[in-house]
């Protein structure tokens, strides 16, 4: 667990960690590092120089933003998942963080760079691709904003431009009696999510007046369940209702199912539509 | 006011030390102009080595020397196998501590480097350009032992390193006159030992003087110093080995290594000394494994559920090489406990070792006997649901009864003394097995899949007379000695040849001393762990330490006792049939004022002043300790599951464990090798197990992928015990190390099944990940 040579800076502002990203070919920005280091421990990156975010403080912290919340990259799951305003105004990214990796992980690892490193099985993408939440970036061009459902374009892939860095996640609040659940089924070593299921659903008058579902781990990016959201709406949400919605997000997967030795494509599929079922149960017994 | 300790958990005084992080490991030591070695390492599971250039990786930063297999030749001998199991055709080919013309596993040496840093041999490791040719690939043990599969060996045919039989009474008899027979496959995963610490080595050699010493992440200083003079040529009496701390071995720290052996040779040929140690992803390739057997087996027995015979054909793989006591795990530690607690009088087992493109397999936490208690445990389920009679039941209708001295079992071993019914019933008792079973039918009429698994279970340990392990091929002896030694203020030390690496021995060996002779438990040290200031001894695996050695400490103590006896008749001016002791006090029979405390005598013999006529100066005494049997602990586990039928996920919901370890020198350190003996068997039953794609590469090459137990995944673990003393132990030991190990396993693996038992599941290749169990379940629903 030797990483290769590599040159240290640590920026001090966003303008800084810009100018040093676009500064050094193959630069890296390091936050938490619980995803960086690990691969240039293995030698799977090895990137010449590192540009350290973690000192830059405009980067962190939890703030209002008109009726949602506006997370700082360098803010840590544990601080997510903690926070107050988090809870009242998007609970199920609270939710969500708090069942990321474990404890060290938490503390450690921040939204930034999880968002920006994009892995398929992480827990907030599809978090925040269900909320409808904004990316926002630096580059050399100045700021611009991405909507999460953009910002994810493959495995470990994402809309950044080159030397362009996550300063901020725009949450919008979520709707006033609106029910929400993340569920995920954990991989026993890694934690992260072989499947994990983000639903909001709102009920008026026994009947689901809006739902936005997506589902995590299955493909190379979160996928919205359009399908189950179709069904849904206008659906009562009785069980037998919610159980037939969810068995569609078998339609919403597009033949790029993931499988490993752990778990396979088709039990990935299979588990989706378990896991939306049960974060729709959950989702509409918190509403109203 | 008493000193006596045995029976009492006191704390492990170690612990302070270690849970501070202020204990110095292997890889702590730094020593003037100590250079470092970082090793290449296959990433091939099998090919030709066409070429090595090593031209450019020697002229990078800092790089001190660059050597391959072709520079150990005529320097380092072969890796050594030291089990060599007598009539099973045992093949041994060369294993070569650096890779010469082929490698046989993803981790197989190929080259080292060593430089001023361990980064700088990192990055030049990345300039050696090796031409590989590859070759087929075998993995799973019986695939591996077909005909037309990949040869590993030239000289090896079929890729079966030795064929072992045991065999006692008539089985086929048996099973042609049966009234019911089962049958089944049973795969035991390859399994990775974790030790918190990875291994390491330190090696330093004064060429004036031709001495070699090195530091070692070993359970068995002894052994590696006589091994690293088998390899290296340096004289025994030349080579120190240090094993320092060591953080847990499970057994992957019993086998002398290349690495260890690549970094003695850098030593001496570099007149430096060298540090290697292994990286995590390393040690997930490099350190032997566990395991990785395919077992078909089938009982026998008649209707009023008798068991009458016990048939094995187990495919137990070797990995490429045969590691150093390979082939005594899955033979005479495994085989020979085929009767497990049963009357069985009619057993056959033939156990083919066979060479596999992984890693090599040897010793691993209980060591062939969790590979044993499984096939038998998971047979007696299957032949209880055969008869429709309670496993609970069936069990207690065919274990051994009560013996005190002495029982023979089929396969031609004397268990020691034993009382199964006990464990079992105490175990039924604790769990409210009834309760357990009416609320599992209430669970069923629900259709909710519960489960409740149990094993009764007894292993062979503290190795155990050296004259049986000269007979089954060990090449060395299992004694173990040591030296108890009084200083003048009545203070102890204690040399053991054994090296208890975290088990709690520094601990459980003063109890030994305090209870043999009156001293306080903290004025006992014990010294383990350098070959050049400890007596000879075996090593610490096997659950032998306390047994074997802790008798070695018993009976120096009692020399000291008996010169003791003497000394206080002379001083007290009585004859030394009139002295008698109690709790550290000798004094003249009648008499208790007149009296010498062991402190008395201590300062006496050591300043000599006045000692009896012909009476050497000072209180020490060495005593050697070969068991004149093994021992054999046992137990009754019992666990309950509740799987869910739409993910296959298994909750592990309650555990119990009643076990029997013989005399208990300190009931907390026991308690504590239960818990996590359980922990690492309950491991392979649900999450644990080395996958290696169809090339060889493993796919669980991390802690990511690989699923160790964690203890939000773990119920609380119930334990309790009895106690049933060996009777050939000079204390009652029969040791404990294991035994949690050696029962979960079966028990999580038999609760799993009895809970798909209603869909008609009645195997799942273990690990029982949700996916596997789903699958099955499906395929059960669709007539499968």
């Amino acid at each position: 667990m030797f990483p290769s040579q590599f040159t240290y800076h640590r920026a001090a502002s966003v303008a800084e960690a810009v100018e040093l990203l676009n500064g050094n070919e193959g630069a890296k920005l390091l936050a938490g590092g619980h995803s960086l280091l690990p691969m240039m421990k293995l030698r799977l990156a090895s990137p010449p120089t590192l540009v350290d975010i973690g000192q830059v403080a405009e980067l962190k912290g939890v703030s209002a933003d008109g009726d949602g919340v506006r997370i700082g990259a360098l803010t840590t799951h544990a601080e997510i998942a903690g926070s107050a305003l988090v809870q009242e105004r998007a609970p199920v990214l609270a939710e969500a963080a708090s069942r990321v990796g474990d404890p060290a992980v938490r503390n450690r690892g921040t939204i930034g760079g999880n968002v920006a490193h994009g892995d398929p099985q992480s827990d907030l993408p599809t978090v925040l691709t269900a909320l409808g939440a904004t990316i926002n970036a630096a580059g050399q061009n100045g700021e611009r904003g991405i909507a999460a459902a953009d910002f994810f374009t493959g495995l470990l892939e994402n809309a950044l431009d080159d030397g362009e860095i996550v300063t901020s996640v725009s949450v919008p609040g979520v709707a006033s009696g609106a029910g929400t659940a993340y569920v995920k089924f954990s991989h026993p070593a890694s934690r992260y999510s072989v499947v994990g299921a983000a639903a909001i659903v709102s009920v008026a008058n026994g009947v689901c007046s809006s739902a936005s579902v997506v589902v995590g781990g299955v493909e190379s990016t979160p996928t919205r369940a359009a399908s189950v959201e179709a069904a849904l709406a206008g659906s009562g949400v009785g069980a037998d209702a919610l159980a037939a919605a969810a068995s569609a997000v078998s339609g919403d997967f597009q033949g790029d199912a993931m499988g490993d030795v752990y778990a396979s494509s088709e039990y990935r599929q299979a588990m989706a539509g378990v896991y939306v079922r049960r974060a729709l149960e959950a989702a509409v017994a918190r509403g109203g | 006011m008493t000193t006596r300790s045995f029976g009492s958990g006191i704390r492990r005084r170690e612990d302070p030390r270690l849970i501070t992080g202020k204990a110095p490991y292997t890889d702590d030591i730094k020593l003037p102009g100590m250079v470092h070695a970082a090793i290449l390492r296959s990433p091939h599971a099998h090919a030709n080595i066409k070429s090595i250039d090593t031209s450019a990786a020697a002229s990078q930063p800092g790089v001190v020397a660059v050597y391959t297999g072709a520079d150990t030749d005529g320097v380092l001998a072969g890796m050594p196998c030291a089990w060599l199991i007598p009539g099973s055709d045992l093949k041994t080919p060369e294993h070569p501590a650096i890779a010469k013309d082929r490698v046989r596993y993803v981790g197989d040496a190929v080259a080292v480097v060593v430089a001023g840093t361990r980064y700088e041999a990192e990055d030049a490791l990345e300039h050696i350009e090796v031409e590989y040719e590859t070759l087929g690939v075998v993995i799973n043990p019986k695939a591996a032992a077909q005909p037309g599969a990949a040869q590993l060996h030239d000289d090896v045919e079929n890729n079966i390193a030795f064929t072992w039989a045991v065999a006692g009474g008539d089985a086929d008899a048996a099973f042609a006159a049966a009234d019911v027979t089962v049958s089944d496959t049973i795969t035991l995963p390859r399994l990775i030992a974790n030790p918190m610490e990875p291994r390491s080595a330190v090696a330093s050699y004064m060429a004036a003087m031709g001495e070699l010493t090195l530091w070692s992440t070993s359970q068995n200083p002894h052994i590696a110093r006589f091994l690293t003079s088998v390899v290296t040529g340096v004289p025994e009496h030349k080579i120190r080995v240090i094993a320092p701390e060591v953080g847990g071995g499970f057994g992957s720290k019993i086998p002398y290594y290349p690495d260890e052996a690549i970094t003695a040779f850098c030593a001496m040929k570099l007149g430096v000394p060298v540090k290697w140690t292994e990286t995590r992803s390393e040690n997930y390739l490099a350190t032997t494994q566990g395991r990785d057997h395919v077992e078909e087996v089938e009982m026998a027995a008649t209707s009023d559920g008798t068991i009458t015979g016990l048939r094995t054909t187990v495919y137990a793989g070797m990995g490429a090489y045969l590691s150093t006591a390979a082939p005594g795990v899955p033979t005479i530690l495994h085989g020979l406990m085929y009767s497990g607690a049963y009357n069985i009088p009619n057993i056959s087992g033939t156990i083919y070792g066979v060479f596999n493109n992984g890693t090599p397999v040897d010793a691993y936490r209980g060591a062939g006997r969790p590979e044993a208690t499984t096939l038998i445990e998971r047979l007696v389920d299957l032949t209880a649901a055969a008869l429709d009679m309670d496993p609970a039941e069936f069990r207690r209708k065919n274990l051994i009864p009560k013996f005190e001295n002495g029982h023979d079992v089929a396969t031609g071993i004397i268990y020691d003394s034993g009382d199964y019914e006990l464990t079992l019933n105490t175990c039924l008792a604790n769990a409210d097995y009834e309760g357990l079973r009416a609320a599992q039918a209430a669970a069923r009429a629900e259709g909710r899949l519960v489960g409740i698994g149990m094993a009764t279970w007894v292993e062979i340990c503290g190795l155990g007379p050296s004259q049986v392990a000269g007979a089954v091929g060990f090449q060395g002896g299992l004694w173990e000695s040591a030296i108890v030694r009084f200083h003048p203020t009545g203070k102890v030390n204690v040399m053991v040849g054994s090296s208890p690496h975290g088990q709690g021995e520094e601990t459980t060996f003063a109890q030994i001393v305090s209870e043999e002779l009156g001293v306080p438990v903290e004025d006992v040290e014990i010294i383990h762990g350098d070959t050049d200031n400890t007596p000879m001894g075996w090593g610490t695996y096997g659950s032998r330490t306390t047994v074997v050695s802790g008798g070695a400490i018993a009976f120096a103590s009692r020399k000291i006792k008996e010169k003791s006896k003497e000394l206080a008749a002379h001083l007290l001016e009585a004859a030394v049939e009139d002295i008698e002791y109690d709790d550290g006090r000798f004094f003249v029979r009648g008499s208790d004022d007149q009296a010498k405390t062991i402190q008395d005598i201590a300062l006496m013999a050591n300043v000599a002043w006045s000692m009896p006529e012909g009476m050497e100066p000072g209180l020490e005494a060495s005593a050697f300790y070969d068991p004149p049997n093994f021992t054999y602990p046992f137990g009754t586990h019992l666990a309950v599951v509740e799987v869910n039928a739409e993910t296959g996920h298994i909750d592990l919901q309650n555990y119990w464990a009643v076990d029997d370890c013989g005399v208990q020198i300190n009931p907390m350190i026991v308690e504590g090798q239960v818990h996590g003996g359980v922990v690492q068997g309950v491991g392979p039953a649900l999450w644990e197990g080395v996958v290696y794609d169809d090339n060889g590469q493993p796919l669980t090459g991390t802690m990511q992928d690989y699923a160790l137990p964690r203890a939000d995944l773990l119920p609380d673990i119930n334990v309790a015990s009895t106690t049933t003393p060996s009777p050939h132990h000079p204390l009652g030991l029969k040791g404990v190390g294991e035994a949690g190990t050696i029962a979960a396993t079966p028990t999580v693996y038999n609760a799993v099944m009895d809970a798909l038992r209603p869909l008609g599941v009645n195997r799942v290749d273990m690990p029982l990940t949700p996916e596997k169990v789903w699958r099955a379940i499906n395929d059960a629903k669709n007539g499968g």
